[in-house]
């Protein structure tokens, strides 16, 4: 039941993004060409959605928890700093010259077309590619044993020494 | 500059629907509809992926829907080179990943709980992507 719940709602974004054109990289590319061939629907699209999940959202957490769960999982890092607005730098160029969001291309998946799955297989490529940096930039930072087990043990077998589970970095999350 | 194609009707009627469906995924298992942290999490996180896949898989069939209300897919016009596609594609897997976040997750999400830290987001991936298009479009393509 969690499951069809879920498979419907993605449903819903998808239709809603397909009827929207947000997956549509020309329109997309419009939106941002002020200087040029503009198309404001993006707006419109962005508008709709924030107002509609404004509302739903002050309804919705009102209640004491999700149906399918124990808690709202809502993101807890409030921090404005380099890695949020150079990652979302980033990611504005990239979005420039693809036409395409992550939002926008993986309902577009479904139509087959060869230069959306193009576009998704780069698209995990780079998000592979930053996650294998982030893990080793913590491990760099932080040994695996904390700083109290840091020497190494003079007798015995220091390759089988306990190994507690990796701290997680300083904001390291892809929860939102 | 020119206006062109502008389609209110159906930009209102989609964004309603994302927000709906925003809604319902709170209001269901609790979760951010942020497409960067399902898909992130689908492929790389250690537990927790079947719903992840499942949410994908609506989404996928988003366009086979559209076409059995409509009678035809909607419509994509890609103006860029397969190279940008590569690049393009490569920049947002790393840009969305430092940056916690994309247009759903920092743009409906995010605006939606009024985080500063999202309207931060935006801001910045709005204003690089206008300059990226206007270099390509006119100083590069001019």
């Amino acid at each position: 039941m969690r499951l069809v719940s879920v498979y419907l709602i993605g449903l819903i974004f998808g239709l809603g993004i397909s009827i929207s054109g947000m997956a549509n990289p020309e329109k997309v590319l419009n939106f941002f060409d002020f200087a040029g061939t503009w198309d404001p629907s993006l707006a419109f699209v962005m508008a709709s959605a924030v107002v509609v999940a404004f509302f739903g959202y002050r309804f919705v957490l009102k209640r004491p928890g999700p149906s399918f769960d124990h808690v709202f999982h809502l993101p807890q890092n409030q921090k404005i700093d380099v890695k949020l607005l150079g990652g979302s730098a980033i990611f504005g160029v990239g979005w420039g010259l693809s036409g395409f969001c992550p939002g926008g291309a993986l309902p577009a998946i479904g139509t087959g077309r060869s230069e959306v799955l193009i576009f998704a297989l780069a698209l995990v490529a780079g998000m592979g590619v930053a996650r294998y940096i982030n893990t080793h930039a913590a491990r760099r930072f932080q040994t695996p044993w904390g700083p109290d087990h840091h020497k190494p043990v003079a007798h015995g077998p220091i390759s089988h020494a306990p190994r507690g589970p990796l701290p997680e970095a300083p904001g390291e999350s892809y929860k939102d | 500059m020119t206006i062109v194609d502008f389609t209110p009707l159906p930009a209102l009627l989609g964004g309603g629907l994302i927000g709906l469906a925003t809604t319902l995924l709170m209001a269901s298992i609790g979760r951010i509809m942020g497409a960067t942290g399902i898909l992130s999490a689908a492929f790389f996180a250690e537990d927790d992926r079947a719903w992840r896949w499942f949410l994908l898989a609506g989404m996928i069939s988003g366009p086979a829907a559209y076409l059995t209300l409509t009678g035809s897919w909607p419509e994509i016009t890609v103006p860029v080179s397969t190279l940008s596609l590569v690049v393009g594609g490569f920049l947002v897997g790393i840009g969305v990943s430092y940056g916690s976040g994309c247009t759903s997750g920092h743009g409906v999400c995010g605006l939606a709980r009024l985080s500063p830290r999202s309207l931060a987001a935006v801001l910045t991936f709005m204003a690089t992507t206008a300059i990226t298009v206007y270099v390509v479009r006119h100083v590069v393509g001019g």
